[in-house]
């Protein structure tokens, strides 16, 4: 497997937690992997990205080349539109439905639904799901799933790094944060068939 | 640390920051200390959960007091770390650049991070400037691997050539991750006070002659780079005139871009300084054309491109085909390998808004700095200094409420200049962890001369951008801190500030800023985020 990854969204909503766990299910995998992301002040509320590189031998750059993207994950879909040309012309582009519309000039949240399918882009009900799940708080988790369909990661892999990634939080977080990743994964199911 | 079924896993995805600090307890240090700040804080914070009992790991004032605690534990023969951004090797250069000349006892490294492209930071300053002005030697690591193994490299020429030795980290390399092997720990060694105390005394008399053997040790340095398997060249049967020299990670984004280039240019790769020039001499021989991929200043660049003409074209950022600002993307060193930018998806009409930055929802600074807008809105001749922090974001609408943010602490002594200068009414407004860092000093100057200015101390209990490190004093400790410095107790106020208490902030300011003298009030309330980690039991 060989795949570069943008992972979108806003300081808060697991950005980092989400590239890191699919960092280590493709270390689990024997595989090689570069993981860059943003701290401190430009995290603070604001757009946060994450790259995560993963190949079976050797990766050159901490960064993605623009226009090389295998997949842009958004958690929020103007963040996921932001980086656009990071993406290779026949990419994949799947972000999170719900906005996070508390900026100005936030365009109407139609406009952006339907930029997202006009690039075929898949449109993912996170937060929904996520309350579905148990908690608002795992739609990372749920974006996760669905990502992990269209990459082919094998979700047992994938299952069992989010139970140890949030074991420290105790088996009621990881039970949801478990189903939540099965939604995902089943939201974008039926699209595939 | 990961444990897999009682051992520890053969390679682990560590962060930059993360791998250095595996290097410094795997290379026996015996204590580090360090002052949050992006992005070097995860350095500390990883130490700090990762150290064996026994090795000594603090979060200090500021950076001067860091690296002058382990200086103190150089002297006692032991290995420390010291760990800071770029701009605080600025507040830690007086003892740094001194401690060159002391004939160093225990391996003293100091890893900094740089931030080109400016994150998270006020400047883009390169501390391998720094490095050189110190006259001492510079690890450069190009990926989190290099970052653990450079880290205990670092001690041994610390202890080889007696200097202290810079580990020069940036964004990329420190906020980057990658699958990191450890190799055997050392434990930490015994104490044993260096031998000649002499070397450590910088009276002039001494100074001289440490001096010289400082100078005198610069060709070994150079021997040593020169050997380094750190620098490593490599010529090229079809380099068609062109060699490339990198640094750091500015070597990966090269490689990227390589395979499309149709040749493979003469490369000389420099992880090690100084600069080694006998091998940049090597790989001249044999090119008419250098072309220099390093992040930050061109530090390599100038060192070979001079004043004088040369047969040779050097390339880089000045004056081009590279930009002197921002950091290197495989994008720009792309372009500058003169290959076809790739294609793109652009999407017509895509008017997307920023997003910038903000105070979280809730956050202590929202109610001091509406109350600061009150009180001191359309002022034209009051000046509201500030300063380094979350209220930083103070500057931004919805606030727009300060009016300068320079360095750490200089909100205080430029509010003493700006009343001095006619300015009033002055303020300063800062953070508690802020203010003990730089701002006491300033203060006590204020203080001897009952400066008219107002010292509005925001404070929320924690070093809040940074991830809510501990501030060095509880916040308790801050009034009797000041009262202690001489500040008149009629004008020393802490109010414990609520969305309901900001019409009283309001008509404090108000009052104090009316005052013809010193004034501080401090406005206390936990910052939100760290009530929410200390829900959540611990740090996410």
């Amino acid at each position: 497997m060989k795949a570069d990854i943008v992972f979108a969204g806003i300081g808060g909503q697991g950005v980092l937690s989400a590239a890191a766990i699919l960092a280590e299910a493709a270390r689990r995998q024997g595989l090689v992997v570069k993981q860059t992301e943003v701290h401190g002040m430009a995290q603070r509320g604001g757009a946060v990205q994450a790259s995560l590189r993963i190949a079976p031998d050797a990766i050159a750059s901490e960064l993605i080349p623009r226009g090389s993207a295998q997949m842009i994950l958004g958690l929020e879909p103007v963040e996921a539109l932001r980086y656009i040309d990071y993406l290779v012309p026949d990419g994949l582009l799947v972000t999170a439905a719900d906005p996070v519309a508390d900026l100005p000039g936030y365009p109407p949240i139609a406009l952006i639904h339907e930029q997202v399918r006009s690039l075929g882009g898949h449109l993912i009900e996170a937060d929904r799901l996520a309350r579905e799940a148990g908690s608002h708080r795992a739609a990372n988790i749920v974006m996760l799933g669905a990502a992990s369909v269209l990459l082919s990661v094998p979700p047992e892999i994938l299952d069992a790094c989010i139970g140890d990634a949030f074991a420290a939080r105790g088996d009621k977080v990881v039970a949801i944060n478990r189903e939540a990743f099965r939604l995902g994964r089943a939201a974008i199911a039926p699209a595939r068939r | 640390m990961t444990q897999v079924a009682g051992r520890v896993d053969a390679a682990r995805i560590l962060l930059g920051d993360e791998a250095v600090a595996l290097g410094a307890i795997d290379a026996g240090i015996a204590a580090a200390y360090s002052y949050p700040g992006t992005p070097a804080t995860e350095i500390m914070e990883t130490i700090l959960a990762a150290a064996p009992e026994g090795v000594t790991a603090r979060w200090t004032v500021n950076e001067k007091t860091a690296y002058e605690a382990a200086l103190g534990v150089s002297m006692a023969g032991r290995r420390a770390l010291v760990a800071m951004k770029h701009v605080g090797l600025n507040v830690a250069a007086d003892p740094f650049i001194n401690s060159a000349l002391v004939a160093i006892g225990g391996g003293l490294v100091v890893a900094v991070a740089d931030d080109p492209g400016m994150h998270s930071s006020q400047n883009e300053q390169d501390s391998r400037y720094l490095a050189d002005f110190a006259r001492i030697a510079c690890l450069e690591p190009a990926d989190q691997q290099e970052a653990y193994e450079m880290t205990r490299e670092a001690f041994d020429v610390s202890e080889r050539f007696h200097i202290p030795v810079l580990l020069r980290l940036v964004t990329r390399i420190a906020h980057s991750r990658s699958l990191v092997t450890t190799a055997p720990p050392l434990p930490p060694g015994p104490v044993a006070k260096v031998e000649s105390v002499a070397d450590w005394i910088l009276i002039p008399s001494n100074a001289r002659r440490v001096w010289r053997r400082l100078l005198g040790a610069q060709d070994d340095l150079q021997e040593w780079s020169e050997a380094s398997p750190r620098n490593t060249l490599y010529l090229s049967q079809d380099d068609r005139g062109l060699g490339v020299i990198t640094a750091g990670i500015g070597r990966n984004h090269y490689l990227e871009n390589l395979p499309d280039l149709g040749f493979i240019p003469s490369h000389l790769h420099i992880g090690a300084y100084p600069v080694p020039a006998a091998a940049v001499r090597s790989l001249a021989e044999r090119v008419e054309r250098i072309l220099i991929f390093e992040e930050g200043y061109p530090f390599i660049e100038r060192s070979i491109a001079g004043v004088l003409p040369t047969r040779w074209e050097v390339l880089g950022k000045a004056p081009g085909p590279l930009p002197l600002d921002g950091e290197l993307t495989p994008d720009t060193v792309r372009t500058a390998l003169g290959l076809p930018e790739r294609p793109r998806i652009t999407v017509a009409g895509l008017d997307l808004p920023a997003r910038p930055p903000q105070l979280c929802k809730g956050c202590p600074h929202d109610d001091s700095f509406r109350a600061l807008l009150a009180a001191v809105g359309g002022d034209d001749g009051a000046v509201v200094m500030s300063d380094i922090g979350c209220y930083a974001l103070g500057a931004l609408p919805p606030y727009e409420a300060i009016e300068s943010c320079v360095c750490m602490g200089a909100s205080v002594g430029m509010a003493a200049g700006a009343s001095a200068a006619g300015l009033r009414p002055a303020l300063a407004v800062i953070g508690d962890s802020t203010f003990l860092h730089s701002g006491v000093t300033p203060l006590i100057d204020a203080v001897a001369h009952d400066t008219d200015m107002t010292l509005l101390i925001l404070d929320n209990e924690t070093v809040g951008m940074t991830g809510q490190q501990p501030t060095v004093l509880p916040g308790s400790r801050l009034e009797p801190l000041i009262a202690g410095l001489g500040v008149d107790r009629e004008h020393l106020h802490v109010l414990e500030i609520t969305p309901k208490r900001v019409g009283e902030l309001t008509g404090m300011l108000r009052a104090e800023m009316a005052h013809p003298g010193l004034s501080v009030i401090i406005a206390v309330r936990e910052c939100v985020e760290a009530i929410k980690n200390r829900h959540r039991g611990g740090k996410s």
